[in-house]
């Protein structure tokens, strides 16, 4: 084209980019990283505001005052379960009928594909039992749901009571305006996620359950309640759902509110922004919800109703070593006005941001300022692929200038890869694939054949497979590279490598996008090794990092900074059996609720990695 | 309990126009009756029915012409307040004497249901229909909660309902009555004592089971003069269990189901709980054109077998002009659930056409069953003039079977919504991005090419050379 820009300067800006490309390099990754850290300040980091109108002053009266009671039905609650082992279905049905509301069951049944050794469980069945409170103001179109989640020991009484007891003064009064579900789950997670397809009408998972027979509308929030002690010290608020979904900011704001008025201590986080400390410590929780958001698992029931499109969070009652201790009166007063709020809700939450970093209950980051992070991590990875095709380019064709800026940069690499020829690079790529590929599906499908041949328990044998699979694609670059063509030593990997940084860089773009907190980490780690990978230099240093860097080292020192983070370190034998435990729950979370960073891992950056493996080993 | 029942209006327009402005026809006298029926949960339900009929003097030509039958529903509207007040000031005493001094608005709207009509019909005069006269019907139904209003109480009266008593009948009306469900559940006596004690009972047939009504009439004076006023007192002998209440024989569910903004289902539960009878459901149902149904994934099943429709009328939506229209006769088999779903695409709708809180969602109107319902005890067809109005709300048709006609819950569905504080930004980068090409393509197609003569240079072409090479482009 020529007449819109200018090819000659264009070409200069291609040079210079060209010869300062290490420098530009490190400092684009040490800017990225700086600008994370620079997150927990103020003019990054902001207050916390309602923007939803209809829950902007808090001008509800609780006057929740069944203390006594909630105490007494958890109590209750307890005895019978321990009596019966299992979730007193029967007593539920009686007490909640007993407060006046419309109550129904669900049983639900579902096989793990192999058993669950953190929960203890692998044949699953159990039942949910929900009551309905009926709105007098509405013909059941809209509802929230208050939910709390039983798991197999007797932890969670406290809640159920609380529930019950906050379902009785709810009864009694007249001005809802929207259906209030009371659901009591089995099997925590699980449970949930059965009544949720079930009130959807829909099968994700492959659970089976009993239709439901009483519905109330769209659900328009949930809060998910767990409590295991008559006092607390304070609520821990968890928001990172299935799939590093968060729930909308303001549902996070309503609690607060109410923790502010009711004194009820929340969530650990500073409130002295002025010195040091704040911002130290407001990184130390930044950080663990990063871990907590990259991990892709629901932190609490509320996880699963994410997905459904209904903004939920789980409050987590802590009772620790601290003073002054509120009781379940305390709770039940914030939970009262957080629902007399959502009742109030004229539309469904949608103000506020739902893409967001909380390095504090009352600040926040917004989406537009941590981004920057991410881009310039990513950016790394565009420089070398401009460097790579630029180098490629000059090989090709010395001096040529004409067209150059016509043509993309990807019809320009296609051009440079068929100067290769592209027989060279379909091996790496359909092997490495391939190696994905029997990494996402052979761990759970051979796990009878390793049993039968093996000495080793069912998901002893999925992860045992799994850690062996992905060990054995490092065997990969040998097995290659008798099938590359001779002809130019350098060209051949430098095609590969240039197509392994496009595959990295929109994997990397696309998963930042969807969770930042996944993208980043990843994006640490794996940018330097990736684009530092050649078959010159320093190799085993290389491969070393290479090694550091990959998915499961990756993961492996999450888990040791998530520990170290919460102020109980790990020993390195604790922590493998941790990492042993966490990829056994990340492949099971994958089939039981449909978390996604397995296959992603398995399909997209473990095959993405194995390249870059093969660069370095390119003979 | 289900709440406020959506407004349903059905319009015939029989007449011309010219049928309007007669001058004002002779009222017929005014019947209005009251139906108290303690549930045996502790609740208790009020109907009021108001009968206004005056004759027209209009000539009635030939039959209805379909061409003219109109349906329209409102699934938004909550009746409140607003709704009641003029709805009072169509009955003849108002609020000042006969049942209608218990319409009072902060009571009435303290329940747990409300459901408020009016139905407007002609009705023939004689045998050959040559004259008709003019039906004004108002309907009022309320469900107290013993947990709410009866702070878990479970006896009642009057006033406890509605805060006041009966002084006097309305001097318009030609009857006033109050009804009181007494019939008994147990075999061997009593469950329930009213007070005062009624002078006369009354046994009939309502929704195929023997029902006895005490009845306190307000034109016996005897009833009145006592003490200038009435207060029926019920009082439960032995308090009813504390178990969930009977299944009516027919009830239904309507549900969204799926996720996500794209797609979804409307999905239909229709419960027939009669334990040998089968009958036929006339299922009717008006989608709102922007959510694109697909009618070739309609599929009824009825305990897990294809269940076929022995009619299927279907009219497709127009956008923006009219709403689907489907309407089925389903065979429901004796003690079944049968689910009718249909899926459907949410349509994307130009901006300015979503409501002012697009975020609420978009209401789609209940499906309307009307099903002749088998009964338990077979009824003789009566006489309508004679029987209590409350007799009609169930037809009976031939004995062994009553109409009914029942709503489903209205639908609350999301569409795919556009962030509305976004059009300021969108104005700005559209306008950016139209100047930054109307620019570049105005600059090319008014520029001019001419080929430049080399000309040998001075100084300043030297200089220039100089910063080219500088910059590493070819020189001049």
């Amino acid at each position: 084209m020529g007449l819109l820009s200018d090819p000659v300067r264009r070409r200069a800006l291609a040079r210079l980019v060209l010869r300062l490309n290490a420098p530009l390099c490190v400092l684009s990754y040490v800017a990225g990283i700086a600008w994370f850290l620079a997150l927990v300040f103020p003019p990054l980091t902001q207050r916390t505001y309602m923007s939803e109108n209809a829950m902007g002053s808090t001008m509800v009266e609780e006057q929740f005052a069944g203390g006594d009671r909630a105490r007494a039905f958890a109590r209750d609650f307890a005895a019978h379960r321990k009596k019966s082992g299992a979730l007193p279905v029967a007593w539920l049905e009686r007490t909640m009928r007993s407060v006046g509301l419309e109550v129904y069951t669900q049983s639900f049944s579902r096989k793990l594909p192999f058993p669950d050794e953190t929960h203890e469980r692998y044949m699953v069945s159990g039942t949910n039992v929900y009551g309905i409170l009926r709105a007098p103001r509405a013909a059941s179109t809209e509802s929230l749901v208050l939910t709390v989640p039983c798991g197999s020991d007797s932890t969670n009484s406290q809640a159920v009571g609380l529930l019950l007891a906050l379902a009785a003064h709810f009864r009694g009064q007249i001005y809802w305006a929207k259906d209030i579900i009371f659901l009591v789950t089995e099997h925590d997670l699980l449970g949930t996620e059965a009544w949720l397809e079930a009130y959807h009408d829909v099968n994700v998972t492959g659970m089976q359950s009993s239709p439901l027979q009483g519905r109330a509308g769209a659900i328009q929030a949930a809060v998910a309640l767990e409590l295991s002690s008559d006092v607390v010290t304070s609520l821990d608020v968890a928001v990172e759902g299935l799939n590093g979904q968060l729930p909308n900011l303001d549902l996070l704001n309503l609690f607060q509110t109410f923790c502010q008025k009711g004194g009820t201590g929340s969530v650990g986080g500073p409130q002295d922004w002025t010195s040091l400390d704040g911002p130290l410590q407001g990184l130390q929780t930044l950080l663990l919800m990063v871990l907590r958001q990259a991990s892709g698992r629901p932190h609490g029931s509320h996880g699963l109703f994410l997905r459904y499109r209904v903004e939920a969070l789980t409050l987590r009652g802590i009772n620790s070593f601290r003073q002054y201790k509120y009781d379940l009166v305390a709770v039940g007063k914030a939970l009262e006005g957080m629902f007399r709020k959502l009742n109030h809700l004229l539309e469904r939450l949608h103000q506020s941001f739902f893409l967001y970093l909380l390095p504090a209950l009352s600040r926040f980051v917004s989406i537009g300022l941590y981004m920057p992070a991410a881009g310039f991590l990513l950016l790394v990875l565009g420089l070398k692929i401009s460097s790579l095709h630029e180098a490629e380019v000059g090989l090709e064709e010395p001096g040529g200038v004409g067209f150059q800026g016509l043509t993309g940069p990807i019809s320009k690499s296609l051009c440079a890869l068929q100067g290769v020829g592209l027989a060279s690079l379909v091996a790496p790529l359909l092997i490495s694939q391939a190696m994905g590929l029997a990494l996402y599906v052979l761990p759970v499908l051979g796990q009878h054949v390793a049993t039968q041949h093996f000495p080793v328990a069912e998901a002893e044998a999925v992860v045992l497979t799994l850690l062996a699979i992905y060990a054995a694609g490092l065997a990969l670059p040998h097995n290659t590279h008798r099938v590359v063509s001779t002809q130019a030593p350098d060209r051949g990997w430098m095609a590969l490598k240039l197509v392994a940084l496009i595959y990295l860089a929109l994997q990397l773009g696309c998963i930042a996008l969807t969770n930042f907190s996944l993208g980043f980490l990843l994006a640490t780690t794996m940018v330097p090794a990736a684009a530092l990978a050649k078959p010159h230099g320093p190799r085993t240093l290389y491969a070393a990092l290479l090694v550091l860097t990959s998915p499961a080292a990756t993961l492996l020192g999450s888990l040791f900074l998530w520990r170290e983070l919460q102020e109980a370190p790990l020993s390195l034998a604790e922590g493998w059996q941790l990492f042993l435990a966490a990829l056994a729950q990340g492949v099971l979370e994958h089939h039981t609720y449909g978390a996604l960073l397995f296959p992603l891992l398995s399909l997209g950056l473990y095959p993405c990695w194995l390249l870059f493996w093969n660069v370095l080993f390119w003979k | 309990m289900a709440a406020a029942m959506p407004l349903a209006l059905l319009v015939l327009l029989l007449l011309g126009p010219r049928g309007w402005c007669l001058a004002e026809p002779p009222r017929d006298s005014l019947r209005e009756e009251l139906v108290i029926t303690p549930l045996p949960s502790g609740d208790v339900a009020a109907t009021f029915q108001f009968r206004t009929r005056w004759d027209s003097e209009l000539q009635r030509e030939g039959d209805t012409d379909h061409y003219f039958l109109r349906y329209a529903v409102l699934p938004r509207e909550v009746v409140c307040t607003e709704n009641l007040t003029p709805w009072k000031k169509l009955l003849p005493c108002s609020s000042k004497a006969g049942l209608s001094v218990l319409l009072k608005a902060d009571r009435l709207f303290h329940t747990s249901y409300h459901s408020q009509a009016v139905h407007i019909r002609p009705v023939c005069r004689n045998a050959r229909c040559t004259s008709i006269s003019w039906e004004l019907r108002q309907t009022l139904s309320v469900v107290f909660d013993a947990f709410i209003t009866g702070q878990g109480k479970k006896d009642w009266s009057l006033f406890r309902m509605f805060s006041r008593t009966l002084t006097e009948p309305c001097p318009l009306a030609s009857e006033s009555r109050v009804y009181v469900d007494i019939t008994t559940y147990n075999q061997d006596n009593e469950t329930l004592e009213v007070n005062p004690p009624p002078t006369t009972t009354y046994q009939d047939i309502i929704l195929g089971t023997r029902k006895t009504y005490a009845i306190y009439d307000l034109l016996d004076t005897a009833m009145i003069n006592k003490s200038r006023n009435l207060n029926i007192q019920l009082k439960w002998k032995r308090p009813p269990e504390n178990e969930a209440p009977p299944v009516p024989f027919l009830h239904a569910q309507r549900y969204v189901s799926g996720y996500g903004l794209q797609k979804g289902e409307l999905s239909t539960l229709l419960y027939n709980t009669h334990p040998y009878r089968a009958f036929p459901v006339l299922l009717l149902d008006t989608v709102p054109w922007y959510l694109r149904l697909y009618v070739h994934t309609l599929t009824i099943t009825s305990k897990g077998k294809e269940n076929k429709p022995s009619y299927i009328h279907y009219q497709p939506a127009q956008d923006r002009l009219q709403p689907h229209l489907l309407e089925m006769l389903i065979q429901l088999p004796a003690n079944s659930v049968t689910k009718v779903s249909i899926q459907f695409e949410r349509a994307l709708l130009k901006w300015t056409e979503y409501t002012p809180d697009p975020n609420h969602g978009f209401y789609v109107s209940p499906s309307v069953l009307s099903a002749l319902v088998p009964s338990v005890v077979a009824a003789k067809p009566v006489d309508w003039e004679e029987s209590p109005l409350f007799n009609s709300l169930f037809p009976v048709s031939d004995g062994s079977n009553y109409f009914v006609r029942l709503y489903t819950e209205p639908l609350l569905v999301n569409l795919p919504t556009p962030d509305f504080s976004m059009p300021y930004n969108v104005i700005c980068l559209t306008c950016t991005v139209v100047a930054v090409c109307y620019g570049s393509f105005y600059n090319l197609l008014t520029r001019t090419f001419h080929i430049e003569e080399p000309r040998t240079g001075g100084l300043a072409k030297r200089l220039a050379n100089l910063i080219r090479r500088a910059r590493g482009v070819p020189p001049l």
